[in-house]
């Protein structure tokens, strides 16, 4: 193979030739923090504005989108699973478990193989938080939300979200998620997606075809 | 990418090659059609962010801190990816990278790879260096799986295969899946290629991607996609291996809410794209068992150190460009003779390829400014193209070019410009010789030999009879002063 300690130095020179010599570490800490950041950080909306924004994103995307309580969670879970006609559903090891309907059948990942997942109808996930203004979702590996295959192998996804945990813009999505940054993360935005025929956007190629999100309210 | 490449010293230099695709009216038509469509959206989601402008600032100051820390970033990325389990190497140039990767490969236990869309294994040929090591790659971007078995060549950094419409595409996946019936509906071809992929997804044990952003700060990698191929990649095989330019990496995580702005918006005009993968390392029990990523260098610290062109680097790929470029929207990608097509591949290539080709690519441009605007991160693109086209002539110049017949025109347009004697008497001699060429209606449309490149697409007014110095002479002389 190439030597690659000595391609490393080599680059490094040759970097340190081209932009003079290293800064001390706090000088380029100083010149970090002093980046222009007139852009737009907070929420501008109410909480029912931001539900509502969420909600109209998650369409445009060709999601269905639901609204319940903490107590109808199976009820409306079951409901959604009978109309979408899954019967062998994926859920990653943390789903609280009176959120499942009685009578269906679930099937927790073990994280071994993936054939397991492969052969689910849909897989069923709660969600680290939700970007309001984009209309986007995000996993991590964590209680609830799995490795990174329950997610993409099965063709249907219907994911819980908090309305707690639903933020408006961009940055503060990634303050929230500064403490986990070490987690494999996924942001997903709609139903998997292409457009590289003729630039029509149509919907699925190889993650899930559908998306179905329950917000959480109350 | 498929195993033909752009070979730098055997393409056409542009003005050839789009002489000939411009009579490719259905290349024209498919071309107009996605960037029209593309930049529509994009003007949709762009116009909707107040904070637009303030967001591209941000990009572009990030990435020029970065560019002038590049060293210190791409350390501190070194060492938090490692410490998250990853394996950091090192390549000057593409040949080298190449070398690592198959080596990785065969390491892997693997004859064959899960390929994500990347350009950066486009730029070095990969896929034709794997090929010549017995390891087949898949790849499994549906566009790029459209140029690979069209045995076709990419046009567009973001939707490599806008220049094939859908029945062009239905007869290649006809052919290459062996499925005489498929339709051509888009949803049709894309439900052939899931089936196609979704068996080497679950069997292939080694993916290959390119990257979006290295974060020094965790030493993550965040891949930006919309299909769901690239989740597949990253997280069913057990080995994966990221190459990456060494550019790639942004000082901290925090600045991603900058990018993750300005990127799908700009690139495929939606508010986000379906899918961006972050990871760090090897998780355990979450995807891949071995990770390795590559850092290249092929020429872009030459690029680094050109202070001028130097914003070049800051480019984070997203093709606005390319769809608002007037020369572009013309000829297509495939003019360029390069996979960065279009204004950032007309300052791009020619500084990879260090100024030993590519040198006609500075001059596909009006330099209207088109790609200025819509650049995310302001990369003043037609200044660099101007200082590239200097550079060009510099080097036309030199040892025997400084005989060649345009150098001799300007040496002998410096004689006469520096002497008014000499000025007037020029253009006296100007008049009379142009009269023979001038047209009823006062145009020279045909001028001899090597003149003749200028009226070979523009006319030239003829000399007016009197010029402004002559002009004011007579008046003094007329009023009698």
């Amino acid at each position: 193979m190439a030597n690659s300690a000595e391609a490393r130095t080599e680059i490094l020179r040759r970097i340190r030739a081209a932009t003079g010599n290293p800064a001390e570490a706090t000088v380029i800490e100083a010149e970090w923090n002093a980046i222009q950041r007139d852009y737009k950080l907070v929420t501008s909306v109410d909480h029912e504005g931001l539900l509502e924004q969420l909600e109209d994103r998650l369409r445009d995307y060709d999601a269905g989108v639901y609204r319940c309580h903490p107590a109808e969670i199976p009820a409306l879970v079951g409901k959604i699973l009978a109309e979408r006609g899954k019967e062998t559903v994926a859920v990653p090891s943390g789903i609280p478990p009176e959120w499942l309907p009685a009578g269906m059948k679930f099937v927790e990942d073990a994280r071994r193989d993936v054939a397991q997942i492969d052969a689910c109808e849909g897989v069923l996930t709660s969600a680290t938080l939700a970007i309001a203004e984009t209309g986007t979702i995000v996993l991590q590996d964590a209680p609830g939300q799995g490795r990174r295959a329950v997610t993409l192998l099965p063709d249907y996804h219907l994911c819980l979200v908090h309305a707690a945990d639903i933020v408006q813009t961009v940055p503060e999505a990634i303050a929230r998620l500064q403490p986990t940054t070490h987690l494999a993360t996924t942001f997903f935005s709609g139903p998997s997606a292409t457009a590289d025929i003729e630039m029509t956007r149509i919907k699925g190629v190889h993650g899930p075809r559908f998306v179905d999100v329950i917000l959480i309210v109350g | 990418m498929s195993l033909i490449t752009f070979d730098p010293a055997r393409v056409p230099t542009f003005q050839v090659a789009a002489k000939g695709l411009l009579g490719d009216t259905q290349l024209r038509k498919n071309v107009r059609h996605a960037t029209n469509v593309i930049q529509g959206k994009r003007k949709i989601v762009v116009d909707e962010m107040p904070d637009w402008q303030q967001l591209r600032e941000s990009g572009k100051q990030i990435k020029d801190h970065t560019l002038r820390n590049l060293d210190y970033y791409l350390q501190q990325f070194e060492e938090n990816c490692t410490k998250a389990g990853g394996v950091v190497h090192w390549a000057r140039d593409a040949a080298e990278a190449r070398a690592i990767v198959i080596d990785l490969v065969k390491q892997s236990g693997s004859d064959e790879v899960i390929k994500i869309k990347s350009m950066t294994t486009e730029e070095i040929s990969l896929n034709k260096g794997l090929e010549a090591n017995g390891i087949k790659a898949y790849e499994t971007d549906l566009a790029e799986l459209i140029i690979q078995m069209g045995n076709d060549l990419p046009s567009h950094i973001v939707v490599p295969a806008l220049h094939k419409n859908r029945q062009q595409i239905r007869e290649i996946f006809k052919r290459e899946m062996n499925l005489p019936d498929l339709g051509d509906k888009p949803a049709d071809l894309a439900e052939a290629a899931r089936t196609f992929l979704r068996e080497k997804f679950l069997r292939v044990k080694t993916g290959v991607s390119g990257a979006n952003f290295l974060i020094a700060e965790t030493g993550g990698v965040c891949v930006t996609e919309s299909e769901g191929n690239g989740r597949m990649c990253l997280t069913l095989p057990e080995t994966l291996i990221t190459i990456a330019g060494v550019e790639k990496v942004i000082p901290r995580y925090q600045d991603l809410e900058v990018f993750l702005q300005l990127l799908p918006r700009s690139a495929t005009g939606e508010r986000m794209n379906p899918y961006n993968s972050i990871w760090t390392g090897v998780h355990p029990t979450d995807g891949p068992r071995t990770f390795h990523i590559v850092l290249m260098d092929n020429a872009r610290t030459k690029i680094l150190a050109d202070t001028e062109a130097r914003q070049t680097l800051a480019c984070i790929r997203c093709g606005a460009c390319q769809n608002t470029c007037p020369v572009y929207r013309q000829t297509g990608g495939h003019a360029y003779g390069s996979v960065y097509a279009g204004p950032i591949g007309a300052i791009l290539t020619p500084q990879l390829q260090e100024m030993h080709s590519g040198q006609s690519l500075p001059y596909a441009s009006s330099l209207c400014g088109a790609c200025y605007e819509v650049c995310p991160v302001k990369i003043n693109i037609p200044e660099v193209l101007i200082h590239l086209r200097h550079k060009v002539v510099e080097q036309d110049t030199q040892g025997i070019g400084a005989f060649n017949p345009e150098a001799l025109a300007m040496k002998a347009m410096a004689i006469l410009f520096t002497s008014e004697r000499r000025f007037r008497a020029a253009q006296r001699m100007g008049r009379m010789a142009e009269r023979p060429l001038v047209n009823k209606a006062g145009w020279v449309t045909w001028l001899p030999g090597l003149l003749g490149g200028w009226t070979q697409v523009r006319d030239l007014h003829e000399m007016p009879k009197q010029t402004f110095r002559e002009w004011f002479e007579q008046r003094g002389t007329s009023d009698g002063k």
